[in-house]
Order: C-alpha cells, then sequence, then structure tokens
C-alpha cells in the first residue's frame, strides 16, 4: 500500500449529509470481480444524466472541483452498506482524503484499508471549509488544503489550521503502508494457541 | 475479590482477544466468517496473489444471494457480468475448500437467513461477513458485524481482526407491541428514534420485556436494521427461545447441552454497566412507513408527509427537502393516500417463514390491485419449501403474486429485479436510499403485513383494520 505522509490538494465541496455508499458506487457497478477502475462509476447516478453525459449540477462537476483529491462532505458519511467499492471509487477516482464531521463505522474502517485519509472535524470546521470552497469557486479559483498526518492538522494558505484525532495504530499503518495481513501473520503463535485453548483441533500451516 | 459484572458484549469481546502487540490494535478470534458472491472476488485474489491459504476453512460458509435471479433457476444466468461473479465464487470455494451452498443447492439463500436455519449462528460467537447487514446474526447472543473486502481477506488469512473496542449501548424496551404491530414495525420507530447515526461507535443490546417477548425470527428482524442506525452490531441475549430455535439444526455442537449450559453463562452480569442507555415503550409503536431516503425518514401509517421546516437542524431540513423531492411527495399528504406501482417482500430483513405466513394471512383471499406488480422472494430454498408445504405460496399466487427462487432479489436490485424510475414501491427491506431497488425507484420500507395489505388496497393502510379473510 502507498504510504500516507501529507498531502495537498484541491477540494471537492460535497455539501449534503447522510451521503451512503449506494451513492457514493451504485450497485450495478458491484457485479465486477476486479478492485480497480471503479473511479469512472463514482457517484455514478448523480454525477451522469440520463443521457451519460456530465449533470452539470453535480458538485464534482464544477470547475473548481477538476482534479479535487479531498473530498469534504457533511456528517455520517458513507453509511449503509460494507462494500469496499465505496472507498475503491474514491481513491480510483483521485481522492486520497474525505473530511466530514461523522463518518459510518465500516466505511471509515474501509478507508484505510486503502491508503485514504478519512478525517473527523468539528462541524463548525467543516461549515468553515464549505464556506471558504464556496467562496473560492464563486470567485472562479479552486480551494486547496494540506493534510500532515505527522502532525495530525489540516490547513489552508488562508489561516485554517485545525488538528484532527486518530488512532496510532491506524496512523502507523497509513505512514508506513502497512500490509495488514503480513502484520497479523507474525502473531500465528498467538493465533495457534487461542484455539487450542479454545478447543479447535489444530490447523495446517497457514500460508505466509 | 468478585469480578466486575460484564455485559454480554464484553464476556464475548474479552473470550476472543488473540494477543495485544506493542502499538497494535488487539487482534481477536473470529468463529465464523460468510461468504456471498458480491463482496468476496477481490479478497481470494488477495489470497491467490499472495500466495495465502484460507486459515479455517471449516469456519467459512459461502452462499451466492446478492446478484442471483429469482426466476427459473434451471435457465441460464443471462446477465454475463453476473454469472461470471457466481463462477468465481464457485470456483474460490472449490480452490479454498469453503462449504458452499450454490444455486442449485436446496440449502441456498441470503446469507443472513441460511446462517440461522443451519445453526453456524451460535450464541457468543463472533461472526462476520462482508455484508452491513450481518448484525442478524446477533439475535442470537453473537456479536455478529460487516467488515470490508480488505477484512474478509484478513479472517480468510488470519481468522482474527484487528477492530478497536466498540461502546456498549442499551436500548431497553419495555412493554408490550398492540396486536398487529410487528418487529419492523418496532425496529424502524426505534430507527426513527435514534437517527441514522444514533448508533455510529456502538453496539447494541436491546433489552427488556418488549424484546425477551419477540420470537427468534422477529429478534432477527430487529438486529439486522442495528446497522440503519449506524450501530457496528445488535445483540440480543441467548435464552430458552434461542436454545429451541437451535436445537437439532445440522451446524450445531454434537453435545448440545453442554453447549447450552456454555450459552447459558453468556447474558450480562447483574450491575453490568452500559456505556449509553436509551428506554423505549413497546406500546408507542404504531405500524411505521418510512417517506425518505434514509430508514429514520419514518412515520406512523396515521402521519401525513413532514415539512421539512418542522426539523431543527439544518442538514435534517435539506435531507428532508431532498428526499421529499427525489420521492416525488408533497408535504401534508396523508401516509394512506400513496398510491404504489411495485410491492417487495422479501430481504434478509423480513423473508422468513414467519414473514411470509403474516403477508399470506393478510392476502388471503384477496386479489392484487391491478395497478400493482408484487412479489414474494423467499429467503432461502428451505423457507420456499416450508411456504410451499404449508400452501403458502397459492395463497400468494392466488392473490396475484409472483412466487419466486431465494435471494437478495430487490432490496439492492443487483439481479434484475429492480424498479424503474419513478415506481413507488412498498417494500420489507432494510434500505429506501436513493436508486436503492433501482435508478429513480421510490422505496417505502414496511412489515410484511402492511406490504400484502397495500399490494391488495394499492396503497397503504393502516393494518390494525385489516378485514382477514
Amino acid at each position: 500500500m502507498e504510504p500516507f505522509i501529507t498531502h495537498t490538494g484541491i477540494v471537492a465541496a460535497l455539501d449534503r449529509a447522510n451521503v451512503d455508499t449506494d451513492q457514493i458506487i451504485p450497485k450495478q457497478f458491484l457485479k465486477r470481480i476486479e478492485r480497480t477502475g471503479f473511479g469512472q462509476y463514482l457517484f455514478f447516478d448523480w454525477r451522469f444524466l440520463a443521457d451519460g453525459s456530465p449533470n452539470p449540477e453535480f458538485e464534482l462537476n464544477q470547475p473548481a472541483a477538476r482534479g479535487a483529491s479531498i473530498l469534504v462532505a457533511r456528517r455520517n458519511f458513507g453509511c449503509g452498506s460494507s462494500r469496499e467499492h465505496a472507498p475503491w471509487s474514491l481513491a480510483d477516482y483521485g481522492f486520497r482524503v474525505v473530511i466530514a464531521p461523522t463518518f459510518a463505522d465500516i466505511f471509515f474502517s474501509n478507508c484505510f484499508q486503502n491508503g485514504m485519509l478519512p478525517i473527523r472535524l468539528d462541524e463548525q470546521d467543516v461549515d468553515e471549509l464549505l464556506r471558504r470552497a464556496a467562496a473560492a469557486a464563486k470567485a472562479g479559483t479552486n480551494y486547496r488544503l494540506h493534510v500532515d498526518l505527522p502532525a495530525a492538522t489540516v490547513s489552508d494558505d488562508a489561516g485554517f489550521s485545525k488538528p484532527f484525532q486518530i488512532d496510532p495504530f491506524r496512523r502507523t499503518c497509513l505512514l508506513e503502508g502497512l500490509d495488514n495481513i503480513s502484520l497479523s501473520l507474525k502473531n500465528v503463535a498467538d493465533i495457534t494457541a487461542w484455539e487450542a485453548g479454545h478447543g479447535l483441533p489444530p490447523v495446517a500451516a497457514a500460508g505466509r | 475479590m468478585p469480578a466486575k459484572p460484564r455485559t454480554l458484549l464484553e464476556k464475548i469481546w474479552d473470550d476472543h482477544l488473540v494477543c495485544a502487540p506493542d502499538g497494535d490494535q488487539p487482534m481477536r478470534y473470529i468463529d465464523r466468517h460468510l461468504v456471498h458472491e458480491g463482496t468476496s472476488p477481490q479478497a481470494f485474489e488477495g489470497l491467490r496473489l499472495a500466495g495465502r491459504r484460507i486459515r479455517r476453512p471449516e469456519a467459512t460458509f459461502a452462499t451466492p444471494d446478492h446478484n442471483v435471479p429469482t426466476t427459473d433457476r434451471r435457465l441460464p444466468i443471462a446477465d454475463p457480468i453476473s454469472k461470471q461473479q457466481i463462477d468465481t465464487l464457485r470456483n474460490n470455494c472449490r480452490e479454498f475448500g469453503v462449504r458452499l451452498f450454490d444455486l442449485g443447492d436446496a440449502d441456498q439463500g441470503i446469507v443472513h437467513v441460511i446462517g440461522p436455519e443451519l445453526g453456524i449462528t451460535q450464541p457468543g460467537m463472533t461472526i462476520v461477513c462482508g455484508d452491513s447487514h450481518t448484525a442478524t446474526h446477533g439475535a442470537f447472543g453473537a456479536l455478529a458485524f460487516g467488515v470490508g473486502t480488505s477484512e474478509v481477506e484478513h479472517v480468510l488469512a488470519t481468522q482474527t481482526l484487528r477492530q478497536s473496542k466498540p461502546r456498549s449501548f442499551e436500548v431497553r424496551v419495555e412493554g408490550a407491541l398492540h396486536p398487529g404491530i410487528t418487529a419492523k414495525d418496532l425496529v424502524l420507530f426505534l430507527i426513527g428514534k435514534l437517527s441514522t447515526e444514533g448508533g455510529t461507535g456502538y453496539v447494541i443490546e436491546y433489552t427488556g420485556e418488549c424484546i425477551r417477548n419477540l420470537g427468534m425470527e422477529e429478534r432477527m428482524t430487529v438486529c439486522n436494521m442495528s446497522i440503519e442506525a449506524g450501530a457496528r452490531a445488535g445483540m440480543i441475549a441467548p435464552d430458552q427461545k434461542t436454545f429451541d430455535y437451535l436445537r437439532g439444526r445440522d451446524f450445531v455442537p454434537q453435545d448440545f447441552d453442554r453447549a447450552v449450559a456454555r450459552w447459558s453463562t453468556l447474558p450480562g452480569d447483574a450491575g453490568a454497566v452500559f456505556d449509553r442507555v436509551e428506554i423505549y415503550n413497546g406500546g408507542d409503536v404504531v405500524p411505521q412507513v418510512t417517506w425518505g431516503t434514509n430508514p429514520a425518514q419514518v412515520v406512523g401509517i396515521d402521519a401525513a408527509i413532514p415539512d421539512p421546516g418542522c426539523f431543527a437542524d439544518a442538514a435534517d431540513r435539506d435531507s428532508a427537502t431532498r428526499a421529499i423531492e427525489y420521492m416525488g411527495l408533497t408535504s401534508g399528504t396523508r401516509i394512506a393516500d400513496l398510491a404504489l406501482d411495485r410491492v417487495f417482500i422479501g430481504s434478509c430483513t423480513n423473508s422468513r417463514i414467519e414473514d411470509l405466513r403474516a403477508a399470506a394471512r393478510v392476502a388471503q383471499g384477496y386479489r392484487v390491485a391491478p395497478t400493482v406488480h408484487a412479489m414474494v422472494v423467499p429467503g432461502s430454498g428451505r423457507v420456499k419449501r416450508q411456504a410451499e408445504q404449508e400452501g403458502l405460496d397459492r395463497i400468494f399466487t392466488a392473490a396475484g403474486f409472483e412466487w419466486r427462487e431465494a435471494g437478495c432479489s430487490m432490496c439492492l436490485g443487483m439481479n434484475p429485479d429492480t424498479l424503474s424510475p419513478g415506481q413507488r414501491c412498498a417494500s420489507t427491506s432494510n434500505r429506501n436510499f436513493e436508486g436503492r431497488q433501482g435508478k429513480g425507484g421510490r422505496t417505502h420500507l414496511v412489515s410484511p403485513a402492511m406490504a400484502a395489505a397495500a399490494a391488495v388496497q394499492g396503497h397503504f393502510v393502516d393494518i390494525r383494520e385489516w378485514q382477514y379473510r
């Protein structure tokens, strides 16, 4: 997994609450058996009109959001299904950071598995980011944020700077781009001991 | 010194600790892993690329459910991408030695229906599946939750997960449900109170007289929708009903009485403390109908579409405005005046035999309204056979409902069962998100009895006033 240390990028403002995973990646695209190539389907039903052309009303289709890699949305982002296709499609589209006041648990956890950083900021800070992004769009420009994972801060060039909380283990995994499975398999003796202690028959050596 | 009293969740959580390496999140053992075709292909591929095997194939059970056709199973699957996904599951199960309840197997069905009915689901277990409705299995006093595909792969390879400790949330429901009020109405009522994110970060344990009086299938309906309140899982302490349900099922322990003795120690200790407690009364619940595009946007059958202005919070107002527009509704319209195009009875929330019995009791002697297309999709092959033995299929087909094969079907419309744009549907499923049942489709979540009654009348009706024939 690609390590995440710092990231500077353009903000796409999605001023909506309860954005569910069915919107992030509609079910018709879940039949694919690959892990890649989902970016083209991100927010499909919102992003495209019935004739397949881009919906000019949709937030990600605005000129200010072109090339965006940081998504800012309102609370309970990623609610609904456990489909990891949601972070896959966001990452494949080019997002590396999602900022919202709150996230649904499974989506939040799925992001970390894909080198993507979900950041919880207070509601009023998200308000402020959405205001600044809207002001930049109105002025015909885009709005950029800088995310520093070692320092755990989000900042812009105009005085906004806020710390965020992150679980130390998850931070380490992102910083070092660690593969969770390799890490866990180091503890295979503990797994075997737990199984023996719970009356399970031994297993053959479990992969590498 | 006496041990600190523990909740059901704490007992399971503590018992499954494998190790807590320095600086790492502790690893917990996963007892059962349920797999379906939709979220597993990439996990198996990951194993293959890394040259790994499944640590405990015998703890892993698979079935295709999400995108399977519910029409004649003897016909080939028309959609080549669906077929490829189902073939991939079959090949992966063969290669990695996983027990598969395949299409055509008598026990195929929705993964959350077959787990309990085969006795794979047991009290005190940790159970995961790449599906958010895994909370269903919490009805047996298991800790069951949905995970993403990377975690599916992690469990396949290690039989463990690293998860931060959830907070505990007691949702106590006192009193009794009125006649005609179902577990579905109860859970929709609770989600309406808790909001779609009220349970985020928590595992809910449902307690209280009203919950204890629910049967096992009703308990599954309640736990199933815990995720719709944002909770990682929902659970109910095991009791005699749990043990009676499980006895004699295919995969339960051979020494069942010994297992019961062990399971009997699981309920929370007297004096155990939850991080949060909310108390409701079952007597306050009326038949529920969702009007919006998330399950917390719900009212009683006797209410009207709300005015977004009545929500205090700006984001709620905005959500309600968008939802009313998407749903093609007008504030002030009575729920009972909403005309329907489609009715779907099925899904991991409401496709078990008691759900079908409840719907059939309503449909008996009636005809589906000529303006409505209605279908019943049993949750599993076993449920289907049981219903057919009881003659429920004949009641449904005589009334004009379609009687289908088992699968997730129009709950998420991955298979050909979908709504057309603008169609309004009374659905016994669990999500009314935009486009969930088909792009542009409009979903109202209800109980099986309410759905059946709506099919007959062509609009919503109060099931408490139904004239049974």
